[in-house]
């Protein structure tokens, strides 16, 4: 009997006042959703970087007329240093082959390249990236270096873009989290002043206050729950459509998202979302409704 | 049953208090009048009961339990053994004079089968046989007020507590719902009333305890409104 009371009042609790409802569903849902997008994007990037950084290498370019002594000079240099894990070494026609293979589509851009303008270079891999600096200071300097490229420099400028992507959904998900939160306190404000008669006579013959409070509590609860529901839709349809087809040369860089990673945010998103206006809903009772 | 300490109640801003150092007893099955003018502070001592305010000094039990020091939570398991009636009926508009009854019931975890049984007969006693399905607007006002008694013991409590019950009815009126707390007095419950209704007090003859600004003047085992 009690349950069914509750689960009534509730619905009919949800119906009186549906614009509201309707709205405050509406900003949960956009705020959920941003806040489900960064989070992926945070696991992305996390696994990204797991990715890259066990396949990036530091490319050592040597000048044209670098001299024998000088390469001896410079091999030694890297074998010294205890952070190299392997090292290759690409003459200028290894050079050749592999940019004729990278670009194998396009042969009047191969055809336009000479044998002679690649340079020479070391491939060295890192035992860890981030320690790129300790290596450069043991190489730089030696003669006949033309350039010293860390991969992982590129990388971490892409990662700062998918960092401030991150951080610019968190903020509009800040943002519209407090609007949809005024809308749950207001919501429960009207709730509770229209029913405020029941109110005061389930007090006065004793009715506990969980009883009293939890129809308010559910209230914004389930309205919370329709709304990570429409933000996990929206996100996934987003990652369809956006990742798997429109931009499918981003995904290229992006590490594929797992579907499992984009499920994962739907009990993320239920969970914050009806623990926020659960606890804005009772912080809003303990004003509006004195036990 | 019910038992007041040197109880002093201060509401903030307010001046002088509105209790001032009362003492004052009932014993079980007692039918009680407090009687004296507008703001000499007899709403007050309902309120206290309830625990609707706490008292700034002094000791209140009711139910041989110490009210002033009863935790938040347990205060609704309190209430159930005490009936309250009130001067605006307070029944609900869009419900019929048994759901109001009902759901007093309800609301503290009865099924719907025990209000099947209950209902109609706490709705006969109170002499609203027949006019069960009645919303409160197509009732008089003695009946509505008959069933915020209805509602008031349907759960049996221990003390009934009415507050100007029959500060909106007629004279005629206002004795039928005498009748009928007599007759819940005589059931064993203990009745506290307030009032200001002389006619009603003469009549009765019953316990008059009398307050002005705050203390009690007179208290009387079978007095009249004086």
């Amino acid at each position: 009997m009690r349950v069914k009371y509750i689960l009534n009042e509730v619905l009919v609790g949800l119906w009186r006042n549906v614009t509201m409802t309707i709205a405050m569903i509406i900003t949960m849902s956009v705020s959920l959703t941003m806040l489900g997008a960064s989070v992926l994007l945070y696991m992305q990037v996390d696994q990204m970087k797991e990715y890259y950084y066990g396949n990036i290498e530091v490319s050592i370019f040597l000048n044209d007329d670098v001299t024998d002594s000088q390469k001896l000079a410079i091999d030694q240099a890297i074998d010294g240093s205890p952070l190299v894990i392997s090292k290759t070494y690409e003459s200028k026609e290894d050079a050749l082959k592999r940019f004729q293979k990278l670009w194998a589509d396009t042969p009047d851009f191969v055809n336009a390249v000479g044998s002679n303008s690649l340079p020479e270079s070391y491939r060295v891999k890192l035992s860890n990236p981030e320690k790129y600096a300790d290596f450069a200071k043991a190489v730089e300097g030696k003669e006949g270096i033309r350039q010293i490229i860390d991969q992982r420099e590129l990388l971490d400028k892409v990662f700062k873009v998918f960092n401030s992507i991150q951080v610019m959904a968190l903020v509009v998900a800040g943002f519209m989290a407090v609007a949809a939160l005024l809308l749950v306190g207001n919501t429960i404000q009207v709730a509770a002043y229209s029913k405020r008669r029941e109110v005061a006579v389930m007090k006065l013959v004793g009715a506990s206050n969980w009883f009293i409070q939890s129809p308010f509590v559910l209230e914004a609860v389930v309205a919370g729950l329709i709304g990570s529901i429409l933000g996990f839709v929206a996100l996934f349809v987003s990652k369809i459509i956006v990742l798997d087809n429109k931009l499918q040369a981003l995904a290229t860089i992006l590490t594929p998202i797992p579907n499992g990673n984009v499920w994962l945010m739907l009990p993320l998103l239920a969970g914050v979302a009806s623990l926020f206006s659960a606890v804005t809903a009772w912080v809003t009772l303990r004003f509006y409704l004195k036990v | 049953m019910i038992l007041l300490e040197n109880v002093t109640k201060t509401y903030p801003k307010a001046s002088r208090p509105s209790l001032d150092n009362v003492s004052v007893g009932i014993e079980k099955g007692e039918f009680v009048f407090f009687i004296g003018p507008s703001g000499s502070g007899k709403s007050t001592i309902i309120k206290l009961l309830l625990h609707e305010v706490s008292p700034t000094r002094g000791k209140v039990v009711v139910n041989q339990k110490d009210v002033t020091t009863l935790r938040s939570w347990k205060v609704p398991h309190f209430r159930r053994s005490i009936g309250c009636v009130f001067q605006d009926f307070r029944l609900l508009p869009n419900r019929t004079a048994y759901e109001n009854v009902a759901f007093a019931l309800e609301v503290i975890g009865k099924t719907k089968a025990v209000a099947r049984r209950v209902v109609p007969e706490v709705l006969e006693l109170v002499g609203l046989g027949g006019k069960e399905h009645r919303y409160p607007h197509e009732l008089s006002g003695g009946e509505q007020q008959r069933v915020a008694v209805a509602r008031a013991f349907v759960n049996r409590p221990l003390i009934l507590l009415a507050d100007e019950p029959t500060g909106n009815l007629d004279p005629d009126t206002s004795i039928e719902i005498m009748r009928l707390l007599d007759r819940i007095n005589r059931t064993g419950t203990t009745v506290v009333m307030v009032t200001h209704d002389s006619n009603i007090v003469n009549q009765m003859r019953r316990r008059v305890i009398e307050i002005e600004s705050g203390r009690i003047v007179r208290d009387q085992a079978r007095g009249v409104y004086g």
